[in-house]
């Protein structure tokens, strides 16, 4: 399975995804320069955490116009998968390849901690690896996080089986105090309608190699290598 | 065709529905300073761009299109933006 990581100016998780994708589960990995519009080898493109373009505007606004967000949608329309982590959720967002917007947290405070989440549907080849409802720990570092989605879009997402990842406490409950920036319903990660797009505000590459005392992100990966598609 | 310079002044604020945490906090200290009348306070973007087209029209469906495109979020944002004529330009 081939794996492209895209930058952008300002990414700065690019190098931590492909170590994961290269050098721990051994696939072929390419960093992609924001300015290419060739991507059809890749099978999964990861648009990492960073500040693209200095996160001017809004964050992700700026980098939904770059010349490789074309390919990356046309890429989504064909079933393959794409994820987005951080900044790589916020691009998403902005493009509209997922639903919702990600707005300054709720204390207006930059977090940067390790979090509980509550894989919430484990159907999907991002999470077949993880038991259903069973509860992980992944870092988090973001000043714009709070997921916001209208009503009508949280009940659909819901309805869809879409939201993947929400905070909650170590015992699995979804509480207020374990909502680290304030998002609607705890949402921590969701998917597109088909399941092939992810984006999530937690990062999975930062805690999927042992030296670094986590290894909870490393089972989306590799659940990856196991799907074909997602739909 | 003579081409006209404007000056567009676009603001940008959260939708009503969406939780200001910037502006709830900015009334609380306007409430300590001794505002106690201050109910509510929005924060939001001002933008000032200039552009030159040919006519009014022109530029206010420009100035439009690009808060559709980028300047605001629909999902999140309402805009609104005044236009000023600066100065007519007159060329072949």
């Amino acid at each position: 399975m081939k794996f492209g990581v895209v930058v952008f100016p300002g990414s700065n998780c690019d190098r931590d995804v492909a170590y994961v994708t290269a050098d721990i589960l051994g696939q072929p990995t390419r960093l992609v320069w924001h300015q290419e519009t060739e991507i059809t080898d890749l099978d999964v493109i990861v648009i990492p955490g960073g500040f693209s373009y200095g996160d001017y505007l809004r964050c992700g606004a700026i980098a939904q116009f770059s010349p490789i967000m074309k390919a990356v949608k046309e890429h989504a329309t064909k079933g393959k998968f794409v994820l987005g982590i951080c900044n790589g959720f916020q691009v998403l967002t902005e493009v509209g390849l997922l639903d919702g917007a990600l707005i300054r947290n709720r204390d207006l405070h930059f977090i940067c901690d390790r979090v509980f989440l509550r894989v919430e549907n484990s159907q999907l080849t991002w999470t077949n690896n993880y038991q259903e409802k069973s509860v992980i720990t992944l870092p988090i570092a973001h000043g714009e996080g709070r997921y916001f989605a209208d009503a009508d879009t949280l009940k659909s997402l819901e309805d869809h089986g879409q939201i993947l990842f929400r905070y909650c406490n170590f015992k699995g409950e979804i509480t207020e105090e374990s909502n680290p920036n304030g998002s609607l319903k705890n949402i921590a990660g969701i998917t597109n309608k088909k399941g092939n797009v992810l984006g999530m505000m937690p990062h999975p590459e930062r805690a999927s190699d042992d030296v670094l005392g986590a290894s909870d992100g490393l089972k989306l990966f590799q659940g990856l290598l196991k799907g074909t598609i997602a739909v | 065709m003579s081409q006209q310079t404007y000056k567009a002044q676009v603001y940008v604020t959260l939708r009503p529905s969406v939780l200001d945490p910037a502006g709830t906090a900015v009334a609380s200290g306007l409430q300590q300073l001794g505002y106690t009348g201050v109910e509510d306070v929005r924060i939001g973007k001002y933008i000032q761009l200039t552009l030159t087209t040919d006519s009014e029209e022109k530029a206010r469906e420009q100035v439009h299109q690009m808060c559709d495109q980028l300047l605001a979020n629909p999902v999140i944002e309402d805009y609104s933006f005044d236009l000023e004529q600066l100065a007519t330009i007159v060329g072949g």
